[in-house]
């Protein structure tokens, strides 16, 4: 067995009237390569935004390494090493690459406070932007501002920023959402090489990437986890079949030629 | 600054923005010089050196952080005030009056900057135009302390530095607020350039991911906006000291409003542009006003509109204004 980095237990959302997550227990192993999918409206970003800390939940309460976060502020939870990537840009426009991972870069190191030095003139902070920048093939761009940039590599800097936090649980909030056939290759690579110690729950509609890359599943279906199993569990049950890939063979095969 | 290692090229364009470019050097002596240069200007360029700073604090706010301020003369107002009573009360050292005004307004600043923290832009502008008048009405209600509506009278400077004596054409004034300018525009680059400035433009563009990338989003603000409220103070304190005089007019709305009007037309997130911005009111203002007194702000009021619809870069670029096609989408 190895060791659960994080844990949340029992977590139930309620909106008004509405039950968002109803009693959701998942566990994330060290290094894992975890997806979380189900159907539109299954509670996936809700899930998302209660481990990050953007909503409070009615019950159930978030572990990270031993700890007990469920009531940390969400720049709290970064800083102990849990972050998250949009599923929608969230990107600083009117910085550069470059900038946007010198800033954060020097906000993970502590420097993020201090206004003396310039920014730029810590060779550590640098040096970590070169990697970055080189592994997210953002070099040739670094000195464009970032609202010019094309969508792929808007996509890549969005993973880029999450992972110059040096995440130890990353988030990954449908990574290739909307991200054009020409620049989607580029994209799957990167996420395919993401650092091996780093636990990985990726949310995703796309079966190419959710079964290339996940060693685990957890199906989501009304708020609530339907099976949680490893993707051969997980594509042979009838029930996830049902509510999720579709009824029968034809359409699986369908579903598989169109994604 | 740096080891004897070469710099890369990452680290050149991170620090590119912060470097002082050659042709701010010899700008800047002028600015210096300009009081003994053109004596019978110095109270002008006085007042435009203090508007500056005034233009400069906002911007750290507005430009960089993206909150929006109606009531920045609060700690215009504070350091004014502060700084007259500090030289007719306890003592006339003038650059020991402008730290007193500066903490005051700091202090001020520290306290309102949680009212500054939720809500919209239009909270923001309610919440600081509100603060702007409380304290006015209570500058004006305090009149054993401030004198009331007829001005705190009978400040009296001494001499700046135990050597030079404030002058009647206020050569001594334009040039103590110059130096004052100079070296609290230069730390506030140094600040706007630093990790710390950076933190904070990723705020203004992105309050969020901001967030989820792990900057302490209200600490960070609540800083910020102390600072500015310091460099409005420190422009107060200037004003009541080389004026030797403070009345309510210094936290009146219009201040607040001028400053903004100053900032936009020189250019927001740009520290250069609450500069430039002082420069082209003060003179339009000198101007116009010696041509038509009464209606002067009509043609400010004109130029504003002119500036934001046709845009700054345009404007200052007459050559393309009649060419047809591309240049149309610039604003």
């Amino acid at each position: 067995m190895t060791a659960t980095v994080l844990s949340a237990q029992g977590l139930v959302m309620k909106f008004g009237g509405i039950t968002a997550t109803n009693n959701v227990t998942l566990n994330l192993q060290k290094g894992a390569r975890h997806a979380l999918i189900g159907p539109n409206g299954a509670g996936k970003t809700t899930l998302i935004n209660l481990l990050t800390g953007v909503l409070q939940p009615t019950q159930g309460r978030i572990v990270l390494d031993g700890e007990d976060i469920t009531e940390l502020a969400p720049y709290q939870r970064v800083r102990r090493g849990m972050v998250r990537t949009f599923q929608i840009n969230q990107l600083f426009d009117t910085l550069t690459p470059l900038q946007t991972l010198a800033m954060t870069v020097s906000q993970q190191q502590g420097l993020g406070g201090k206004w003396w030095q310039a920014l730029g003139s810590n060779k550590r902070v640098t040096e970590r932007c070169e990697q970055l920048l080189e592994q997210f093939h953002l070099t040739e761009v670094m000195a464009q501002e970032t609202r010019v940039l094309a969508y792929g590599k808007r996509r890549l800097l969005e993973i880029a920023i999450a992972l110059a936090c040096e995440p130890r649980v990353l988030l990954l909030d449908e990574p290739v959402a909307g991200v054009p056939a020409g620049e989607r290759e580029e994209l799957l690579k990167t996420v395919a090489a993401l650092p091996a110690e780093v636990s990985v729950l990726l949310i995703e509609h796309d079966m190419d990437l959710v079964f290339s890359f996940a060693k685990r599943m957890t199906v989501l279906v009304n708020g609530t986890v339907l099976l949680e199993g490893d993707p051969q569990e997980i594509a042979h049950d009838e029930r996830v079949k049902a509510v999720y890939l579709g009824h029968g063979d034809e359409t699986q095969e369908a579903n598989k030629v169109t994604a | 600054m740096m080891n004897s290692t070469p710099m890369s090229n990452t680290q050149n364009l991170l620090m590119q923005s912060g470097r002082w470019k050659l042709w701010e050097y010899p700008l800047w002596l002028l600015a210096l010089a300009s009081p003994f240069v053109l004596s019978s200007h110095a109270l002008i360029i006085n007042e435009i050196a203090i508007v500056a700073l005034f233009a400069v604090s906002l911007d750290l706010i507005l430009g960089y952080t993206g909150i929006v301020s109606l009531g920045h003369a609060a700690f215009f107002g504070m350091g004014a005030y502060s700084a007259a009573l500090f030289s007719k009360h306890v003592m006339p050292d003038p650059l020991v009056g402008l730290a007193f005004g500066m903490a005051c307004a700091t202090l001020l600043g520290a306290l309102c900057s949680a009212t500054i923290m939720r809500g919209t832009d239009l909270t923001r502008l309610m919440v600081t135009l509100g603060i702007g008048l409380i304290l006015m009405e209570l500058a004006n209600k305090m009149s054993w302390l401030t004198g009331g509506a007829d001005g705190l009278q009978g400040v009296v400077m001494g001499p700046l530095l135990g050597q030079f004596e404030f002058d009647l054409r206020g050569q001594t004034a334009a040039g103590y607020s110059l130096v004052v300018l100079l070296v609290l525009f230069a730390l506030a680059r140094r600040l706007v350039n630093s990790p710390f400035g950076a933190t904070l433009m990723a705020i203004r563009d992105n309050r969020l991911r901001a967030m989820a990338i792990g900057i302490p989003v209200t600490s960070r603000l609540a800083l910020v906006y102390t600072v500015a409220a310091a460099l409005a103070g420190a422009a107060g304190a200037l004003l009541a000291q080389t004026s030797g005089f403070a009345s309510l007019d210094v936290f009146e709305f219009h201040r607040s409003a001028d400053v903004m009007l100053i900032l936009v037309i020189g250019g927001v997130g740009w520290l250069y542009g609450g500069v430039v911005g002082a420069v082209v009111f003060k003179l339009l203002h000198d101007v116009i006003s010696s041509i038509t007194p009464q209606y002067w702000t009509f043609w400010i009021g004109l130029f504003l509109v002119v500036l934001t619809l046709v845009g700054r870069e345009r404007l200052i670029r007459p050559w393309t204004w009649f060419k047809s096609g591309t240049a149309g989408g610039k604003s």
